[in-house]
């Protein structure tokens, strides 16, 4: 895909093993997602230097959906119409739940809770000039 | 001192989807509210409105739009946005000016005209947005985050599709006798269960549509009602906080959570923290409520709330509606109006449309679907983008 441009800059890599940016707080350690804010978000930290840092690359379905009617835009769907799986995903160590589109060709029926999952860059839709992160099951 | 405020009116118009002028809609429903209190417009001191975002410039100063539409009357004047908690926050915003001794008498409106299909963010490219970028990134729509309550459910509790069809059923019957609903049917298992899926594992009867219509109340201080000789509803607790960091249970419109990974999450939930603080205001707990209107934006949430309101312990929401518990008739009614799954959203409008049937029913008003001797009433919902919403009621 050499046209194609993440869809949000600065949010993910997208290198041969991609993984989401997010920030850690240097001074009380907190992490978050996106990485937009210039403060600290703990009330408890009056931090400024939020450092960018690669979160973790794997993490497990906190819950997920599949949604079978097309999104009103700005969402862009294929056509004819597919329908598409939604994941919030925890991080372990960041203890942190991230949301993602379920990889393009994963099974969605054999979904689970608790099921570990990996990062990948993909269009946001087949065929769009513009890539994203989602969340693809682990064999 | 009491921190208590007279609901001295209220007003409602049906919900629909006729696609009128949302002002229309509220001054309909305000003139209700200004009849039923016997209170002259003139007389009014403060109007707060409830925003829209959906009806251009007019929406987002939907107070002032609604006052001018009302005929200016030089009241002082607030626009309140928090989503789906907007009217709750109007609510507050007047009740602080009326225990400030800043004004004796206020009227709240919220109105709105919802477009057909899925609640879209705002127009433009506006890509530092999370509610732009749900859609776009992830193809976010709200009912995607309902479903991730919804299976977790099934995953903590066992929580089946049949135990939500049950509260729809319940909202149905619950909905039939009362002349504002949308939709008076009653509906089966068989019907929720046949209906298509929208976003798995909820269907299309699990989850509330959006509508038009708008809500007003009248409030004023006890002593201004005293002074009219009203034994009126009373509103003993406001509840409009926002989440306590780590906030970890996703979040709409947001695209993550918050970090527990140096901060322990708070003692608790956001959802339990809105509910927690109105109690507290009204120096009350959950044993003493006779009903709840809760925001059923689907039926599986519903179940939620009954936990996040203290009907029950965490995971026994299903045994209390298979009981039939929360039906009227039963130990504690909860949306005795028919609820989301009757009306369907419309935003601005449904925090004060949830006080309206509050007053009609502590007044013993409520035909068809009144809830015997009530005497207390909580009414709970949260707005995108962390709005509590909570407003418990009194006679």
């Amino acid at each position: 895909m050499p046209d194609a441009a993440p869809a949000v800059d600065g949010w993910f890599t997208t290198t041969d093993q991609p993984s989401l940016v997010g920030a850690r707080c240097s001074t009380c350690g907190t992490y978050l997602f996106p990485p937009t804010a210039v403060f600290c978000p703990n009330p408890a930290c009056d931090g400024t230097d939020l450092e960018r840092v690669e979160l973790s690359r794997t993490g497990t379905i906190w819950s997920y959906t599949i949604n079978h009617y097309a999104p009103p835009p700005p969402a862009v769907s294929p056509d004819p119409y597919e329908p598409y799986g939604v994941a919030a995903v925890e991080l372990a160590r960041e203890q942190l739940v991230v949301l993602g589109k379920i990889a393009d060709g994963a099974d969605l029926d054999a979904l689970t809770v608790g099921m570990p999952v990996e990062l990948v860059v993909e269009p946001v839709i087949p065929g769009s000039d513009e890539v994203v992160w989602k969340w693809r099951p682990v064999p | 001192m009491s921190n208590e405020v007279a609901i001295l009116g209220a007003g409602m118009t049906a919900w629909g989807k006729e696609g009128r002028y949302f002002a229309s809609y509220g001054v309909e429903a305000a003139r209700g509210a200004l009849a039923d209190a016997g209170v002259d417009w003139r007389d009014v001191q403060f109007i707060a409105g409830g925003e829209t975002v959906r009806n251009g410039y007019p929406g987002y100063v939907a107070g002032s739009t609604i006052a001018q539409a009302l005929g200016w009357n030089g009241a002082r004047v607030a626009t309140c946005y928090a989503a789906c908690a907007s009217g709750a926050q109007a609510i507050d915003v007047a009740r602080a000016r009326i225990l400030a001794g800043l004004s004796d008498v206020a009227l709240v409106v919220g109105a709105d005209t919802t477009p057909k299909g899925f609640l879209a963010p705002s127009g433009g490219e506006r890509r530092t947005d999370a509610d732009w970028l749900r859609f776009r990134l992830l193809g976010a729509t709200n009912p995607t985050y309902f479903a991730f309550y919804a299976r977790r459910r099934m995953e903590l509790y066992g929580s089946t599709e049949r135990d939500w069809a049950l509260v729809k059923i319940k909202n149905a019957k619950h909905g039939l006798s009362n002349p504002r609903a949308r939709y008076r049917k009653e509906v089966t298992v068989e019907d929720v269960l046949a209906s298509p899926m929208v976003s798995d594992p909820l269907r299309l009867l699990q989850v509330c549509t959006t509508s038009d219509g708008a809500a007003a109340v009248v409030l004023s201080s006890l002593e201004y009602s005293r002074s009219r000789g009203a034994d009126p509803v009373r509103v003993s607790a406001v509840s409009t906080i926002t989440p306590t960091y780590p906030q970890t249970i996703i979040e709409m419109p947001y695209l993550a959570t918050d970090s527990a990974a140096v901060a322990a999450p708070p003692e608790r939930l956001f959802r339990d923290a809105i509910a927690h603080a109105a109690y507290q205001e009204a120096g009350i707990g959950p044993e003493d409520l006779d009903l709840a209107e809760v925001y059923d934006l689907s039926t599986a949430l519903e179940l939620d709330w009954y936990e996040n309101i203290g009907l029950c312990k965490q995971g026994e929401a299903e045994r209390l509606i298979n009981d039939g518990d929360t039906a009227l008739g039963g130990r504690i009614p909860v949306n005795p109006s028919g609820g989301l799954a009757c009306f369907g959203e419309a935003v601005p409008a449904q925090a004060i449309a949830q006080v309206c049937e509050l007053t009609w029913q502590l007044r013993g008003q409520a035909q068809g679907r009144q809830v015997e001797g009530a005497r207390v009433g909580l009414s709970i919902n949260q707005g995108l983008f962390g709005h509590g919403s909570a407003v418990i009621c009194v006679r």
